[in-house]
């Protein structure tokens, strides 16, 4: 009864994951990022990207220069000359001189610090998030965005991607007719084909993947190794016992 | 030159007597199984706690303004601050993996029945502690979750009548949570409720000593002196302080059989420990929950807020009831029932082995009501979830009522004279 318990236990605890899962992504399907936070070129467009982007107004108030361009396997020198925009020093925070309550004027609330958002949002999340902008006449900025809806955030990739606009579809269920969002559709006047700008937002989300736990890889290259002395150390502890309990059986 | 020392040691403290009294020629039941892991492993959790909690602490600000950003640098700037970290972090939720199983252990072989009531209530006590550990430990990170859960939590016990305002008051140390309530909470967490809890430690200890433990078959290996045949006792050497009292049958010395069975147990478990330290520390938001990396706001409140999949079966209960006060008291009584196991079950025999099959049943359901409970509490609620939650905190109180009523005139089966295995 003992071992159907456990199978029983076990069984119902790896049910719960995807509800976990799930309860996260909200009604909007996310899209796969598929990125890979060893693909170190990924990794350094990503950062060149987000210098030149999101740095205007995100922080990354906890992450230091210095770490990320030895981890992304960028030479600190040309990191210091052709990333760091500030001039601050190479050691520092990666920061921005925006004022918090300025910015909140001007975008409804402060642009959140970015140290964390991977973990906190996920990659898919960030990935969709990126491709969710669409021309919207209503908002300040005069776009909105199908994952984030009535976002403070002005499409600031468009120099990129272009214009999107929102595709409609008309849905009707017991005879109330809604406008549902199926997707977006560039206008084609951006610098990137469509597949271009999916490879620049898997970067920039690789990126901020990375920033989010800058240990992961170092982390699992450890583990490995840990567990290998575990595994061995387990077969000698388990010969131990066996050669020692031949006394009581 | 070694025996000098020892000798000139013993001469002044009992360092050898100790070491064969509770370690060498300890008597220990011969067929303690797999279940029987879970309290060494819980000792070793628990240094482990303290030990990556000193390092922790070493550069951990405990302020408002300073929490989050210390705990991301120890996660970014200290070397090996993050393992650190993952290790205190996966250890929390291990050490109630452990004590889950230790405490399951002793209800399915009724490890709580009469010599060791006492036994379990000290047991009950580390629990009670560690629940406060954990809750205190949660908040230090000063995330999102650690705010908003503490927010909830220290709300409960307004509900209580009269003084609730004033005991949620003086625990928070301000109106609302604030870094009054930070500081104290680092200080219950990193001395008091460790130095509660290896007193505690120590005292569950020496309560099983000296009752001696039970075993997988609920049948006593210390027998009335002078009814034991001489070749039916083990050729091992215990200690006279039990052999003087008692006569010992089907034991072995703690040391050193159990001690190489308790590293392979050891050596396992930190095969699945380090897999879930290295390459899943949040265990998909298990372990740590997402809305705590991000710093603790006050202004903005999470979607939804959950404590820490541990204190989720618990939480459900709470939740299982419209009526805040009597959710509150179900609650408390959801555990207080729990140390009370030994009055409610009024049987003779200990082992699910030997009893009725209806115990075997409620045993189940039990296992199965502390899961699902633990599932509603840690997703958001719907109708369904509230009327699961309703149905299972039924079966919870269940358990103990049924326990009561049949154990009673139970029909048992006959016991074994020796343990057979």
């Amino acid at each position: 009864m003992m071992k159907k318990l456990i199978i029983g236990l076990f069984a119902l605890s790896v049910n719960l994951l995807p509800n976990m899962v799930m309860a996260a992504s909200g009604s909007v399907p996310l899209m796969e990022a598929n990125n890979d936070i060893s693909d170190q070129p990924s990794l350094q467009r990503g950062a060149k990207l987000f210098m030149n982007y999101c740095l205007g107004c995100h922080q990354m108030q906890y992450q230091r220069y210095e770490r990320t361009f030895r981890d992304i396997g960028i030479p600190t020198e040309v990191g210091q000359e052709q990333l760091i925009f500030d001039g601050s020093k190479v050691g520092s925070h990666i920061k921005n001189a925006i004022g918090k309550e300025d910015a909140a004027k001007w975008f409804g609330a402060a642009p959140p610090d970015l140290t964390n958002v991977a973990r906190v949002r996920g990659s898919d999340w960030i990935y969709t998030y990126l491709k969710s902008f669409y021309k919207d006449e209503s908002r300040p900025f005069g776009v909105n965005n199908t994952l984030f809806p009535s976002v403070g955030m002005p499409h600031v990739l468009q120099e990129l991607q272009g214009l999107p606009t929102a595709i409609t579809e008309e849905v009707t269920v017991d005879g109330v007719t809604t406008v549902h969002i199926t997707g977006t559709e560039t206008d084609g006047t951006g610098e990137m084909s469509e597949g271009e700008y999916d490879d620049a937002v898997r970067d920039l989300t690789n990126f901020l993947e990375y920033v989010g736990e800058p240990t992961r890889l170092e982390s699992e290259a450890l583990g490995i190794k840990v567990i290998g002395f575990l595994i061995i150390l387990f077969i000698l502890a388990f010969m131990l016992k066996k050669e020692y309990w031949r006394d009581v059986h | 030159m070694f025996g000098k020392i020892v000798s000139w040691i013993d001469d002044r403290i009992p360092m050898t007597r100790v070491w064969n009294m509770h370690i060498a020629q300890y008597p220990a039941p011969k067929n303690f199984n797999f279940w029987y892991f879970f309290g060494s492993l819980a000792m070793l959790v628990l240094v482990n706690q303290i030990l990556t909690g000193i390092w922790l602490t070493m550069n951990f600000v405990p302020s408002s303004e300073g929490a989050f950003a210390s705990v991301e640098y120890i996660m970014r700037d200290v070397e090996y601050g993050w393992l650190l970290r993952y290790l205190h972090s996966t250890g929390a939720s291990a050490f109630f993996i452990v004590v889950y199983m230790h405490m399951f252990r002793g209800m399915i072989y009724g490890s709580y029945q009469k010599p060791r009531e006492l036994l379990w209530l000290f047991g009950m006590f580390i629990f009670l502690a560690l629940m406060a550990e954990a809750f205190m430990g949660y908040l230090l990170p000063w995330g999102q979750m650690s705010f908003w859960g503490a927010q909830v939590i220290i709300s409960l016990f307004g509900a209580i009548p009269v003084i609730g305002d004033d005991l949620t008051l003086w625990i928070r140390g301000d109106y609302v949570i604030s870094g009054a309530t930070l500081n104290r909470f680092f200080a219950l967490h990193v001395i008091a409720l460790p130095l509660v809890i290896v007193i505690l430690v120590f005292l569950h200890i020496v309560a099983l000593h000296e009752v001696g433990s039970n075993n997988p078959e609920g049948i006593e290996i210390k027998r009335k002196k002078g009814s034991v045949a001489e070749e039916d006792k083990p050729k091992f050497k215990f200690h006279e302080y039990y052999t003087d009292k008692k006569d010992i049958v089907d034991a072995i010395p703690f040391h050193p059989y159990y001690t190489v069975k308790d590293i392979v147990g050891v050596v396992g478990f930190l095969i699945l420990f380090c897999w879930v330290v290295f390459f899943m520390p949040a265990m998909n938001g298990f372990f740590l929950e997402a809305p705590n990396f991000e710093a603790a706001n006050p202004l903005k409140t999470p979607e939804h807020i959950f404590p820490v999949w541990y204190f989720t079966p618990f939480y459900a209960i709470l939740r299982a009831i419209p009526d805040k006060l009597i959710g509150v008291a179900a609650m408390g009584a959801s555990i207080v029932v729990l140390a009370l196991l030994p009055w409610i079950d009024r049987g003779r025999v200990k082992s699910v082995r030997y009893r009725c099959g209806f115990h075997k049943w409620n045993i189940a359901g039990f296992v199965v009501t502390f899961v699902l409970l633990g599932w509603v509490g840690a997703t958001p609620q719907t109708d369904m979830k509230t009327i699961i939650s309703q149905i299972c905190t039924v079966t919870y109180f269940m358990f103990f009522v049924l326990l009561f009523v049949y154990s009673k005139n139970e029909k048992t089966k006959p016991l074994p004279e020796r343990l057979t295995k």
